[in-house]
């Protein structure tokens, strides 16, 4: 008996075993070539991409069907910062990341500090697609060197004023052009019980692209150290200007994409949204009463007769260290980025505003639409996307600072602090995490 | 066989309903008022809970542009059945995928699960060998680590041998319940008496054929508990598959429907499919708890006794 009991343990355990064996019966060649020449690979070769963006698949559909040699293999997931990024650093740890990736343009600096991207400089026709792309857009993937470039830019947010026309038009009082002339308005239509805007306490790309407009930077990099500059004069004149209007009621202050968010902008009361390209669907979807209403003007500008955008989101797609197909990842990546057929897809499924120049000329996008009383809005966008300054550099861990700068938004607008001693917090907390993991960083 | 075990089974029911019989009485006389204020809380904490089912509920009959402008608490213009088919059909039908996938894992995983911590925590309570109490201990100390604490070391563990991003990935550590094997020792032991085990071997049943033919018809109520604690556990795991899985066909449901929600700012046409997704997906959970609910109450009160 005795002997039969120990028999079935043995047994137990000897299933475990085996079942851990055959686990590892699946082990086999690891990927990491280092290349770094850009050269064809030899036979059948098959990518994997991960993206977020809904029906990105019908475009790679397209590239499958002309590249039976190079076909990609679409993974999906949630977008970025919910999660697929934190994914791409395990992947890279474990040596499994995807051949390509979706990575939004403030978070490449992130993934290029963690050494987790190829410089696809190398690769056929990457440096001279250069001039096909939008200023700006290559600004960020070349990260403002010469002779690297991280990734081939997909989108872009050029921003620009959502406005409600019809409200305007009837109160007489004028677009405002200059952001002197926003805040005379915003104290008129707040005699007449609205809001001008709502101040968003956790949109900090948002907050960063207004910074970006009044020509400020948040962040240097000289190649060797970081220089974190949260509290620049620019990005404190941008901040005291949001608080005086926070502090005087002018502004609302609803949290950003939430039910009363959207019914402020759905009941009229906030008139205006001074936000991205691909906020024009935002708007249409969250305040369906209003449509027809709304038209869209070059923003407001620091000084008068100037000509300044601010960009609000936009990405790129990579190639991953690690990559045994380099050439090919990259051939995808800028036909994916700059054919007409796959922009023109994009733009069908999912609204994607290209980042090329000839892109900002598709026929979709030169078209009226019915939501902005038939304005041609995106010919202003295209417009604001030459105007945005091509040297703003984000810093290599944008999530940490996002975080620590929102809690300090939410701290001001609750009435503790102000908007210039959250940037003051969010600056020496960046500092901090900068340190702790060991990136240089300039005193 | 039979007759010992409805013996046994009737002398706590009978002995309970004894001992009921005078503390409602002592209910009976409390006042009004307490018992009034108790039902009053009781109703606030039922509203509590149900209010954001029924919110799920009324927001999924709307179309997109009644959402918002609509009260969120009642009916507008009915479009359940537009948005069912909708989110049934996007991109080609991937949200019943899902919804197989969570079944799969849950289901088949609980049920793996179910019999592995059933026989562990049987031969812990049956059996003596060396170093049992130590092996106990050890499976005990696994119930206190968090399974979000294990999904990245898995994850680096399953790279290693090339499973990630496979349907083991999120199978393989489900199959694994500490705790399970806690409760199944325990109801063992208590329901598993050592004189029915003898009778059995002079019987001449091996002990394989003892524990499938008796042991386990007795510990069916532990062996439920497990599978409905299980069940719940591998479909609310949503941090493992986050971490393993890349490919859209292999998510369970709760990873997509999050996948899609993190999108919808950019994507406003999804936030439908992520009410409707969200009311749909716990259907299953509603189902499987309503058919197991009774002797999912028998077997959690042997867990809190011991």
């Amino acid at each position: 008996m005795r002997h039969m009991k120990r028999a079935a343990g043995v047994a137990v355990i000897a299933t475990v075993a085996l079942t851990m064996a055959a686990c590892s019966a699946g082990g086999g060649s690891g990927s990491g070539s280092d290349a770094a020449a850009c050269e064809p690979s030899d036979g059948e070769v098959t990518l994997t991409f991960t993206s977020w963006i809904p029906g990105i698949e019908d475009a790679v559909a397209i590239w499958n069907d002309a590249n039976p040699d190079i076909q990609v293999e679409v993974q999906t997931g949630p977008s970025g910062n919910a999660g697929t990024y934190q994914n791409f650093f395990n992947q890279l740890e474990a040596g499994n990341a995807p051949d390509l990736g979706q990575i939004e343009y403030d978070a490449i600096p992130n993934f290029r500090v963690q050494d987790g991207l190829e410089n696809l400089a190398a690769c056929e026709g990457i440096v001279a697609a250069e001039d096909q792309f939008v200023d700006w857009t290559w600004g960020q993937v070349s990260l403002g060197t010469e002779d690297e470039v991280y990734g081939v830019p997909q989108d872009s947010g050029p921003m620009a004023l959502f406005y409600r026309s019809d409200l305007f038009e009837q109160n007489g009082i004028a677009v405002p052009t200059t952001w002197e002339e926003y805040r005379e308005a915003a104290v008129q239509i707040r005699a007449l019980g609205g809001y001008i805007t709502n101040f968003s306490q956790s949109d900090i790309n948002q907050f960063a692209g207004f910074v970006w407009q009044g020509d400020g930077q948040w962040f240097t990099n000289n190649g060797d150290e970081w220089t974190v500059d949260l509290t620049s004069d620019t990005s404190i004149t941008v901040a005291d200007y949001w608080q005086d209007l926070i502090e005087n009621d002018l502004v609302a202050v609803y949290p950003p994409w939430t039910d009363e968010w959207n019914n402020a902008y759905n009941s009229g009361e906030v008139w205006t949204w001074n936000s991205a390209v691909w906020g024009a669907n935002s708007i249409a979807s969250g305040a369906p009463d209003t449509a027809g209403k709304w038209s869209v003007a070059k923003s407001p500008q620091w000084e008068a007769g100037a000509s300044a955008a601010g960009n609000w989101g936009g990405s790129s797609i990579a190639v991953f260290k690690g990559t045994d197909h380099l050439y090919e990842a990259a051939k995808f990546a800028l036909w994916l980025n700059t054919s007409e057929e796959s922009l023109t897809s994009l733009n069908e499924t999912a609204a994607i505003y290209p980042a090329t120049t000839a892109g900002l000329e598709l026929p979709v996008l030169q078209e009226g639409v019915e939501f902005y009383g038939g304005q041609k809005i995106y010919e202003v966008f295209a417009e604001a996307a030459g105007e945005v300054n091509p040297d703003f550099v984000w810093g290599p861990t944008m999530t940490q600072t996002y975080a620590d700068v929102s809690d300090g938004f939410k701290a001001a607008i609750a009435g503790d602090g102000t908007l210039a001693d959250a940037l003051a917090d969010g600056q020496a907390k960046t500092i901090a995490a900068l340190e702790a993991q060991s990136i240089p960083v300039a005193k | 066989m039979s007759r010992v075990i409805d013996a046994d089974t009737r002398k706590p029911r009978s002995s309970s309903a004894a001992t009921r019989t005078p503390r409602a009485g002592g209910a009976q006389r409390e006042s009004l008022v307490s018992r009034s204020v108790a039902m009053l809380i009781m109703v606030i904490f039922t509203l509590y809970f149900l209010i954001p089912i029924w919110w799920l509920l009324v927001a999924s009959t709307k179309s997109r542009g009644d959402l918002f402008t609509t009260n969120p608490l009642w009916f507008s213009e009915l479009n359940f059945w537009d948005n069912m088919v909708a989110l049934l059909t996007y991109d080609d039908g991937i949200y019943l995928r899902w919804i197989v996938n969570s079944i799969g894992y849950a289901g088949v995983g609980a049920l793996v699960a179910t019999i592995l911590a059933g026989m562990c925590g049987y031969a812990l309570a049956k059996y003596r060998f060396r170093g049992r109490e130590v092996l106990f201990n050890v499976v005990l100390g696994g119930v206190l680590v968090p399974a979000t604490a294990l999904a990245l070391p898995l994850f680096l563990l399953f790279s290693q041998v090339q499973l990630t991003n496979t349907f083991w990935a999120v199978f393989l550590p489900s199959i694994v319940s500490p705790f399970g094997v806690y409760l199944a020792r325990v109801f063992a032991e208590a329901s598993v008496p050592d004189e029915l085990l003898e009778a059995a071997r002079l019987d001449g049943a091996g002990e394989v054929r003892t524990y499938f033919t008796v042991s386990i018809r007795l510990m069916v109520p532990a062996l439920i508990t497990i599978f409905l604690f299980q069940f719940v556990g591998i479909w609310n795991n949503f941090f493992l598959p986050l971490i393993m899985l890349r490919s859209e066909e292999l998510f369970p449901v709760t990873y997509g429907l999050y996948a899609w929600n993190s999108t919808i700012n950019q994507f406003p046409e999804l936030r439908s499919f992520v009410l409707i997704g969200a009311l749909l997906s716990i259907i299953p959970l509603i189902v499987t708890f309503l058919l197991l609910q009774r002797y999912w109450r028998t077997g959690l009160g042997t867990g809190a006794l011991k």
